[in-house]
């Protein structure tokens, strides 16, 4: 395996520390019960699921190529601001609590929300022309 | 909450993309990137590992510290719905439910496990 660039090793770093720090307040400010949706977790999904689509789309198809851009805005923030282990986690709190409505809600929405996010996103980006 | 624990929750954050980066980039040189793989391997490791962290039942701050960021920013929901969304531009049904269905069910099997196993250490 070839070694990873220091600069993009650099930028992950940055991008995943303000994307964790900002989904960590958020959930210390809203703390849940466990037979609650979990919105802080649903929230910095959604909308890191969006702003990847955005970064990503106008960073292959729109700018110029960038060494640091994507490990710091989608690898890192995105990343970082997103999680996949702790609505997992939610998932199996709420099987506990045999609450299945609740299991088959949120387990659905995340993923049709997440993949309108991303679409939606993307196609915001495309729609916009590129200057000649 | 003093100021020290979020200083670690920034330091862990950060540590845990790199980790993601690394891992995904480990298993997409091997395997090849037709299909999110490293995304997989690196979510379903986080979730057993986060269900551990969640058996262990640790302090307030150590489960922010351990869970929230270092594996919370491990683990990634929209790389996981970006390459689920551009499957499913290129037509590839089976490969966009798989990852989905494959994510969801082993993903919550691993988190249950891995609480299974943090509880009894």
């Amino acid at each position: 395996m070839a070694l990873p660039d220091r600069r993009e090793v650099a930028a992950v770093f940055a991008g995943g520390a303000i994307g964790a720090l900002a989904r960590a307040a958020l959930g210390e400010a809203f703390p849940l019960a466990p037979t609650q949706w979990p919105w802080p977790t649903f929230a910095v999904n959604i909308l890191g699921a969006f702003l990847l689509g955005y970064f990503v789309t106008r960073l292959q198809e729109r700018l110029p190529l960038s060494s640091y851009r994507r490990p710091l805005l989608g690898t890192g923030l995105c990343g970082g601001l997103t999680t996949f282990s702790t609505m997992q986690v939610e998932l199996v709190t709420m099987l506990d609590a045999h609450d299945y409505g609740l299991v088959l809600g949120y387990g659905s929405a995340c993923v049709v929300a997440g993949y309108a996010a991303v679409q939606l996103a993307t196609a915001m980006v495309r729609r916009v022309r590129i200057r000649a | 909450m003093n100021a020290l624990v979020w200083v670690g929750v920034v330091l862990l954050g950060g540590a845990g993309a790199v980790l993601r980066f690394l891992v995904d980039g480990a298993v997409s040189s091997r395997v090849g990137r037709v299909y999110p793989y490293g995304t997989l391997v690196v979510n379903l490791s986080g979730a057993l590992l986060l269900g551990l962290v969640t058996g262990l039942a640790l302090s307030h701050q150590g489960a922010l510290l351990a869970g929230t960021a270092a594996i919370g920013s491990y683990t990634t929901f929209s790389t996981w719905m970006f390459e689920t969304q551009r499957l499913g531009e290129d037509r590839q049904v089976p490969g966009l439910a798989a990852n989905i269905m494959v994510s969801l069910v082993v993903g919550i099997g691993a988190a249950a496990l891995g609480r299974v196993i943090g509880s009894q250490l």
